[in-house]
């Protein structure tokens, strides 16, 4: 029982069905290892009390038809959540308490699994370090000077070191894939549509995906299943039946064909990604599927496009934040425009400021053509090279990301070398196609690795199945020490 | 094309947010390399492109106009920073 909380997040499951344990003593255990992981920083705000409650009224009545029976979970500071502060990772917010609880974490609690804390993060989901946050770093488990990657960092934290069973992210240019693939754990970013953005601190709403984060495959398919939903609350929402993608797992692949884009090869990767990435390509032909070379030739051009398009979209979201109705306001300024400029300049990080400078400018008077709408062409043409390919195959191949894990400070310094960190994950986004990053192996110094496959628009269950299949396959075990504790 | 501290100003006072004197000069150096990034894109011929504005295959659904909820001023205004019985307050606006 002392190792409950290493388990995958099915067989907690079970051994919550079967009373090997009981849902309190589960959030205990939690509740002990949270205690312990202070260093790591991956919590903003810890809902413990609430949590016991919880889990004492399911062990009164246990519900184990429920998808996520008993189960306590910490969720990214993106999320709304009913009376419990709602940061963003931002100073502007730090003083934030809904009124209203977020449709994707709504469906967590219907499925039975109730708030254990919330989750550090790069602030408004704008990094790749989680280094951006006003709550401060968020330390990787995997090493003490590690970024966990961003912005669902302390996401990626938090599950990596045992501090929550499953979580949830949210994915505007990799959030979700980038961090899993830093600490070795498994990530999917749905496609557009498929969870609802109600609820969610906006960021760049066309672009935006909530997804889950986990320790496998069959558990990442279990929490897609609890979260998504047609929601009328959100105007993008796919209205479609819902999806039993954990009943629905087969680790059959014989037969499938898989893609492999010429363009993931970029300049200066490091021989390990390269090398994973045959290592990928054999596993997956060693079980019956057939690669085929095939090519996105507008992948180079993702990065430039998502840095008009995002910044475009959080200016305009990020204009509600005027220090009237919540959030900050600022003491200093003798009218309302200054006191807006003031709130504005105290309350958003010097990330947040560039890219609300970006976005304006590139929406402003007399700049639109040149970049808002010169981006829109080009993003149809990024989603053309997917919808062309995808006639010939049913899944595409790539690394999740060009390095694995940084230092904290390493990149800080240069906005452009840690936007390319989103290389290989921007273009899923731009196309609104759904993506599952999966731990696949470590580099020479010892720190994880991901590939990514990416498939159809709603494939979600053949990209699970190809996963699922892979991870039976790649012989990968995260085995993280717990030097913080 | 590049960014001067003086548009840098102008941009910054569109989006309200003040600029503190002392940052202007990282800041337009880094919205330069920026810039200079995404201007790859004037690489691409897009003459014949039509901008993709959405990438669902559905259009926007439309609902009845109706209240659906309503009552909720109290939540409405519980987290305002300065609020008076049922209005949130500004500074001055007007003489």
């Amino acid at each position: 029982m002392s190792n409950i909380t290493n388990q995958s997040l099915s067989e907690i499951l079970e051994s919550v069905k079967s009373k090997k344990i009981s849902s309190l003593e589960l959030t205990q255990a939690y509740i002990k290892n949270i205690e312990n992981a202070k260093k790591l920083n991956a919590f903003v705000t810890t809902t413990f009390d609430q949590a016991l409650e919880n889990a004492k009224k399911f062990d009164n009545k246990p519900n184990n038809d429920l998808l996520l029976h008993g189960i306590p979970l910490a969720v990214k500071d993106l999320f709304c959540t009913e009376n419990i502060k709602t940061t963003a990772g931002s100073n502007i917010l730090n003083n934030f308490v809904p009124s209203y609880e977020s449709t994707v974490t709504k469906n967590l609690w219907d499925s039975g699994a109730f708030l254990l804390g919330k989750l550090n993060c790069d602030e408004f989901a704008m990094g790749s370090s989680n280094e951006t946050s006003f709550f401060g770093n968020v330390i990787n488990p995997v090493g003490d000077q590690l970024v966990p990657g961003g912005s669902s960092g302390g996401s990626s934290s938090a599950l990596a070191a045992d501090l929550t069973p499953a979580t949830i992210g949210t994915d505007t240019g990799g959030s979700i894939r980038q961090p899993a693939s830093f600490t070795g754990t498994v990530g999917l970013k749905p496609t557009y549509g498929l969870c609802s953005r109600w609820g969610i601190v906006a960021f760049a709403s066309s672009l935006d995906q909530a997804g889950p984060m986990t320790k496998t495959v069959s558990d990442c398919a279990i929490m897609l299943e609890a979260m998504s939903s047609f929601d009328e609350k959100d105007s993008t929402s796919i209205n479609k039946k819902k999806e039993t993608y954990s009943k629905n797992l087969k680790d059959n692949i014989k037969g499938m064909k898989i893609g492999i884009p010429k363009e993931y090869r970029v300049d200066n990767m490091p021989n390990d990604i390269d090398e994973l990435w045959e290592k990928g390509k054999k596993i997956l032909k060693d079980l019956g599927a057939e690669l085929i070379d095939i090519s996105l030739p507008h992948t180079k051009y993702a990065l430039p496009t998502y840095y008009i398009v995002a910044p475009a979209e959080a200016s305009s979201n990020l204009a509600r934040y005027d220090g009237v109705r919540y959030g900050h306001r600022s003491q200093k300024g003798k009218d309302l425009i200054e006191m807006y400029e003031n709130t504005r300049s105290e309350g958003f990080g010097d990330e947040v400021k560039r890219r609300i400078l970006i976005g304006t400018y590139v929406l402003s008077s007399g700049y639109y053509d040149a970049y808002y709408l010169k981006a829109q062409k080009v993003r149809q043409l990024i989603k053309k090279d997917f919808d062309d390919n995808f006639t010939k195959v049913d899944a595409i191949l790539t690394p999740s990301t060009p390095s694995s894990a940084f230092k904290i400070g390493e990149k800080t310094n240069n906005p452009v070398s840690m936007y390319l960190n989103d290389i290989f994950t921007v273009p899923v986004n731009l196309a609104g196609l759904p993506a599952l990053s999966l731990p696949a192996g470590l580099d020479k110094q010892g720190y994880p690795l991901g590939l990514q496959l990416i498939g159809k628009a709603l494939d979600e269950q053949k990209i699970l199945n190809i996963g699922y299949a892979f991870e039976k396959n790649c012989g990968y075990k995260n085995e993280i020490k717990k030097w913080w504790s | 094309m590049s960014l001067d501290k003086e548009k840098i100003k102008h941009v910054a006072k569109l989006a309200r947010i003040s600029v503190d004197e002392a940052k202007v000069d990282s800041l337009t150096k880094d919205l330069n390399s920026i810039f200079k990034f995404i201007e790859q894109l004037n690489e691409l011929n897009t003459d014949k492109v039509e901008p993709l504005t959405s990438i669902l295959n559905q259009s926007l659904r439309s609902r009845k106009d109706e209240i659906s909820d309503g009552k909720i001023r109290e939540k409405i205004l519980k987290n305002s920073p300065k609020k008076s019985e049922e209005f949130f307050v500004v500074p001055k606006v007007v003489e």
